[in-house]
């Protein structure tokens, strides 16, 4: 071969070699922008969320009072589905396999309880959560049972069995301070749904019941186990953002069942159910399928969108900012699309003030409109979009990345951090790819991590708090925290002022 | 292939290195990211084989085996196509791998994906002109006249003479 022949051989070459250059050049300039991100914002990759407490030794044996649509949720989160719910899961699960609902649940952790008691005052409801009770090996209506659970007529009986350790407050919100208080003065430990309270003064009662008789309460706040909140939590901690002032949460829904048109199930009617025990509380009314069944639509029954809603959004920022209660509280609203007789308005606004803190808290709501807005925690350095995922920008006008900005190290249009549970790293550089999907939410957590719920999460938090002594995450002074708060929201609409938040007198004034 | 003139022979060999270097960049961007998954991509598949390619998306180690022939696949082709060494295999493999790609995202009215895509495209996108650019150098080969196939052909050649 001659001389000629062999530079025909390689003249390409020497392009190989401008590729690779390119490429380590790239990989250079990623790397230096990765260092100088993580020295201001990195985060650690540790997550907290799940505890390894086995649920070893005696079962826990609980009760659950009020086994509705969101009483069947927690039982199912506790470990207790029913039969037809199993085998309606299999079939999906045939005819489209990527339906994997059933294998998730047969997945969820045992926590080792035992569904021994059910109260409810539609019977369809009682038989069905008996049915859950007794399917413990998760195998659908074919399958093995183990012990029905013991029915019961009204929840003061329920509490006087001795052969309980803990309830699960499923009821409607107009329930839930009496039962609390019940529950936990004789003795059982209580998991209940939020709003902590329908009233104020109960609100203090459940605080008094719950520490005097020394038993576990979790809230129903299951968003305390999303792992972007303790992201958040840390990203706010370390001062990515700055210092906040404003704080937006929105609900947006449009739908007859967002806007709590719940169907009438057909088998209720003035024998299935015992009306008097529903009232309670609540002001005398006669029979009504529309009330029992869309009880969120009327204060007699409900803490409207403050206590029904926003307090998942007022939790969420709690637990990210330590907010506490509010100095004071104004709202406005009204009922604008669905008048179909409701009396808790559809369209409401809250602002909620932090003076001590130097922020402001805004609640937006529609039942009306499906306009995503999400929650925004702003500050003068970033803001952060907290959601399922979690996403920190850097501002424009920041003084903290103003260098960043300018060195074209930081593009505020693009999230100088994000945080999809279940992706395996927490990293300050993703591709533009995963960041798109990302934003747009489809990045599906159960990728290379197991999707868990957040209310199985939850539930397991309350019965390891109470396995090993310790207070539950959303425990009863975050949840006087809720109520109270929630509670300032819903006076501010109904009596049209603004309600302050005494904090000596520890009053709403 | 005597009868190219040199500027066709240029050409020719600029679009094979020019190809060469999307597919080696393409490869090892995403052998440097190691959080780089098929997954998104293959998800946002849309069209007749959309079903396919979410079977392979969803199963973990169909998946794994997607990532591993797409990140070294694009850096072999690409290698291969830049320095001429064993150019009709590699674009064969070309070949291939942009029929996947179409074949996962065509270009149809119809079909609307979420990953952006950087023009308007109806039935004739970038990935089939790459892939009708491919069948134009298989048809037209370079790489015995530019590149270690040339090294190769003219060593069995000699090989050939001494043993005869």
């Amino acid at each position: 071969m001659n001389r000629r022949d062999l530079l025909k051989s390689l003249a390409t070459v020497p392009v190989l070699g401008a590729v690779l250059y390119g490429w380590h050049k790239k990989k250079q300039a990623v790397e230096l922008m990765k260092k100088a991100m993580h020295s201001e914002i990195s985060l650690s990759a540790y997550n907290p969320v799940i505890e390894k407490e086995v649920a070893t030794g005696k079962k826990l044996r609980i009760g659950i009072i009020g086994a509705g649509s969101r009483g069947s949720a927690l039982l199912k989160g506790a470990g207790f589905v029913p039969p037809e719910t199993i085998d309606s899961w299999k079939e999906d699960a045939v005819k489209d396999k990527n339906n994997t609902r059933y294998e998730e649940y047969l997945e969820q952790e045992d926590l080792n309880v035992e569904l021994v008691a059910v109260c409810d005052i539609f019977e369809s409801y009682a038989e069905r959560a008996m049915k859950a009770g007794a399917n413990i090996f998760r195998e659908g209506s074919n399958g093995k049972m183990g012990n029905t659970p013991k029915r019961y007529r009204t929840y003061q009986e329920l509490l006087a069995d001795d052969n309980i350790d803990a309830v699960i407050i499923g009821t409607p919100d107009h329930w839930h301070g009496t039962i609390t208080i019940a529950a936990a003065k004789a003795g059982k430990h209580v998991y209940c749904e939020k709003p902590m309270t329908w009233t104020v003064p109960e609100t203090y009662e459940v605080v008094k019941a719950v520490q005097e008789n020394n038993v576990v309460f979790q809230l129903g706040h299951q968003n305390r186990q999303n792992e972007s909140y303790f992201k958040a939590k840390e990203a706010i901690e370390k001062g990515i953002i700055g210092k906040v002032n404003l704080i937006e949460v929105t609900t947006n829904r449009n739908s007859p069942g967002g806007a709590w048109v719940y169907d009438i199930h057909p088998d209720a009617n003035e024998q299935t159910i015992d009306w008097e025990q529903f009232i309670g509380p609540a002001p005398k009314h006669k029979f009504s399928l529309e009330r029992f069944f869309r009880w969120r639509c009327w204060w007699d029954y409900s803490t409207g969108l403050s206590g029904d809603l926003f307090t998942h959004d007022y939790d969420a920022m709690n637990q990210i900012l330590g907010l506490g209660i509010p100095n004071s509280a104004v709202s406005s609203g009204g009922v604008y699309h669905y008048k179909d007789g409701r009396t808790v308005p559809d369209v409401l606004q809250s602002v909620f003030e932090y003076p001590e803190k130097d922020l402001s808290l805004v609640y937006s709501a529609s039942l009306a409109s499906n306009k995503h807005r999400g929650r925004t925690i702003m500050a003068h350095d970033g803001y952060m979009d907290v959601g399922g995922e979690l996403k920190v920008f850097a501002d424009k006008g920041s003084t903290k990345y103003k260098q960043q900005i300018e060195d074209g190290l930081i593009n505020p249009e693009i999230p100088i951090y994000s945080y999809v549970p279940g992706q395996e790293h927490v990293d300050a550089i993703t591709s533009p790819t995963e960041k798109y999907f990302a934003q747009r939410g489809l990045l599906y957590s159960y990728h290379k991590g197991k999707r868990l719920s957040t209310t199985h999460l939850h539930m397991k938090d309350w019965i390891d708090a109470i396995r090993t002594g310790r207070k539950a995450t959303c425990n009863e002074n975050r949840g006087f925290e809720e109520a109270i708060t929630a509670h300032m929201g819903t006076i501010a609409y109904r009596e049209q002022r603004k309600v302050f938040w005494d904090a000596d007198k520890q009053k709403i004034v | 292939m005597e009868n190219k003139t040199k500027t066709q022979l240029f050409w020719l060999v600029t679009l094979r290195v020019a190809i060469g270097w999307h597919f080696l960049y393409e490869g090892l961007a995403k052998l440097s990211n190691p959080k780089w998954t098929s997954f998104g991509y293959l998800m946002d598949s849309k069209g007749l084989f959309e079903g396919m390619f979410h079977s392979m998306a969803e199963n973990e180690n169909i998946l794994n085996i997607v990532d591993f022939l797409n990140i070294w696949g694009l850096i072999a082709i690409g290698l291969s196509l830049i320095i001429g060494f064993l150019s009709r295999p590699a674009i064969v493999g070309g070949i291939t791998l942009l029929a996947f790609y179409y074949l996962s995202h065509p270009a149809f009215i119809s079909l609307e994906y979420t990953l952006p895509t950087t023009g308007s495209y109806f039935i004739v996108d970038k990935t089939i002109i790459e892939l009708i650019a491919l069948v134009v150098l298989f048809v037209f080969p370079t790489s015995k006249e530019i590149g270690i196939d040339k090294l190769i052909l003219k060593k069995s050649n000699t090989d050939e003479q001494a043993n005869s």
